[in-house]
């Protein structure tokens, strides 16, 4: 059940990760499905080098953080409970002074 | 916290009903992709159409941060001369870039390849490209500290103005002319002092400067004024008589809130309305204000609008943060609950009008804002001229 995917990171989230915009990853196999709840959980645990209350809140993301999962909005697919698919891209832009 | 529905929204666009949705804007509203952009584009020219204060042939200078909301708008005004369009926007801009990497704690090498990504930017437009570095604002004339006399004798009517324009190119094409409504002008840095950043004594000036404000507060409104200062007074040394500034909807909600607590809940009509006039001779507009950050995100996500990003001014360890920063965060994470929440604030906002800025020919103006001493008021007045006070 593991999940080849891609996520990346724009509007400043990136600094967040060290400066990279880019992650390809494949998330390990795992007894449920993955989904958007584990993976911004995953990401907390794996990749979040610094100040993890700038990118997260609770068990989602901070207010002002945009989702697109392939290119389309979150909102539209279920947020945190949309089920990751094998290539899926998740893309996350801070909107956060910004302009 | 409560479950969220599998589905939260229909997955067609309302609009059009028959592509599928791409995203979700205003209250639910689910847009495909195509009709989202002539919404976007829509706004644009509507915000634009219904003010009428920008005149064919006038010279707008866009101020370009690199920021998504400047760079949207830029993109906007691309489009919107672009000799195809059905109507066409028919003034003549230029960007001004404003370089603050050293207080903003960019290196010179950052600061250098921040200006090449914008220089780059600006090239790919034809645009006339102005720099200013944040540091040039010890060089400004005193005269920034007034307003401008309005330019000269009351011209044309907009109406009549716009006639007069469309025939007059209309006689310069028959007569074989190439379209001067706006031409693409081959770019260098001739108007600008070029990618060279000051020197480093300057910008040790300039970072004392910004030390001896005690709060980050006071170092943004700082910040904000003399960013202001440079690019109006490079609109007025460059004979650009418009400024165009990228401040969005959210933007706007968060300046009007911040700037009550900040005691100028005189001139909140004047800081974000869509028509600034403090200046007297150059205008500020602000047509972004109308657009959510959300909107503009995936705007230039979906058409590929080149941003770069720029590090804020930053808390030093166990600082407070800014009135800004922490308005930003109540008002983004209200509105998560809350949808419509900086919507009513932008609304309420538009009820406002500007005239306790204006003042009346008696009332003198603070130096700083350039905006009417509030000092009717008795002691409620918090908002002080800088001649007052010793």
């Amino acid at each position: 059940n593991s999940v080849p995917c891609s996520f990346r990171f724009r509007g400043g989230a990136e600094l967040l990760f060290d400066g990279v915009k880019k992650h390809q990853v494949t998330l390990p196999c795992q007894p449920e499905p993955w989904d958007i709840r584990k993976l911004l959980k995953w990401i907390k645990q794996n990749l979040l080098k610094e100040r993890q209350e700038l990118f997260m809140e609770g068990e989602s993301v901070r207010p002002g953080i945009l989702v697109l999962i392939n290119d389309a909005d979150w909102e539209l697919m279920g947020e945190l409970d949309y089920k990751l698919q094998d290539q899926d891209n998740v893309l996350f832009i801070s909107t956060l002074h910004g302009g | 916290p409560e479950l969220t529905p599998l589905l939260s929204s229909p997955r067609i666009c309302m609009k059009c009903k028959e592509s599928p949705a791409a995203l979700v804007i205003r209250l639910k509203d689910p847009f495909c992709r195509s009709c989202f952009r002539e919404y976007f584009v829509h706004k644009f020219r509507a915000v634009l159409g219904k003010n009428r204060v920008i005149f064919p042939g006038e010279k707008v200078l866009l101020a370009l941060s690199g920021g998504p909301a400047s760079s949207a708008m830029l993109r906007q005004v691309q489009e919107g001369l672009r000799r195809e369009t059905a109507k066409k926007l028919r003034f003549i801009p230029g960007i001004i870039f404003v370089d603050e990497g050293a207080v903003c704690g960019q290196s010179a090498e950052q600061r250098e390849q921040s200006l090449a990504a914008m220089e780059a930017i600006a090239q790919a437009t034809g645009f006339p490209f102005h720099v200013a570095h944040l540091e040039q604002a010890f060089e400004l004339p005193s005269s920034i500290l007034r307003r401008g006399a309005r330019g000269s004798a009351a011209g044309p009517g907009y109406k009549a103005a716009v006639q007069g324009f469309i025939q007059q190119q209309q006689r310069q094409e028959a007569a074989g002319g190439d379209g001067a409504a706006c031409p693409a002008r081959p770019r260098g840095p001739d108007t600008a002092p070029g990618s060279r950043l000051p020197d480093a004594a300057l910008t040790q000036q300039l970072l004392r400067f910004f030390e001896a404000a005690e709060t980050l507060t006071a170092k943004e409104e700082m910040l904000q004024m003399l960013r202001t200062h440079l690019i109006v007074h490079t609109a007025r040394t460059q004979g650009y008589s418009k400024v165009m500034m990228g401040d969005c909807c959210t933007r706007v909600a968060v300046k009007l809130f911040t700037n009550l607590a900040l005691g100028r809940g005189a001139f909140l009509a004047m800081d974000t309305g869509f028509l600034d006039t403090r200046h007297g001779d150059v205008a500020v507009v602000r047509p972004m204000r109308d657009y959510m950050a959300k909107e503009i995100a995936f705007y230039n996500h979906f058409f590929g609008v080149p941003t770069i990003t720029t590090p804020a001014l930053r808390p030093k360890r166990r600082e407070k943060p800014s009135i800004h920063h922490v308005t930003e965060k109540f008002l983004v994470e209200l509105q998560v609950d809350f949808p419509s929440t900086i919507s009513t604030v932008y609304r309420t906002g538009e009820k406002l009008s500007p005239a306790p800025a204006e003042g009346t020919s008696e009332s003198e103006l603070c130096l700083l804002c350039l905006c009417a001493l509030d000092t009717l008021t008795g002691e409620w007045a918090l908002h002080r001229g800088c001649t007052r006070v010793t």
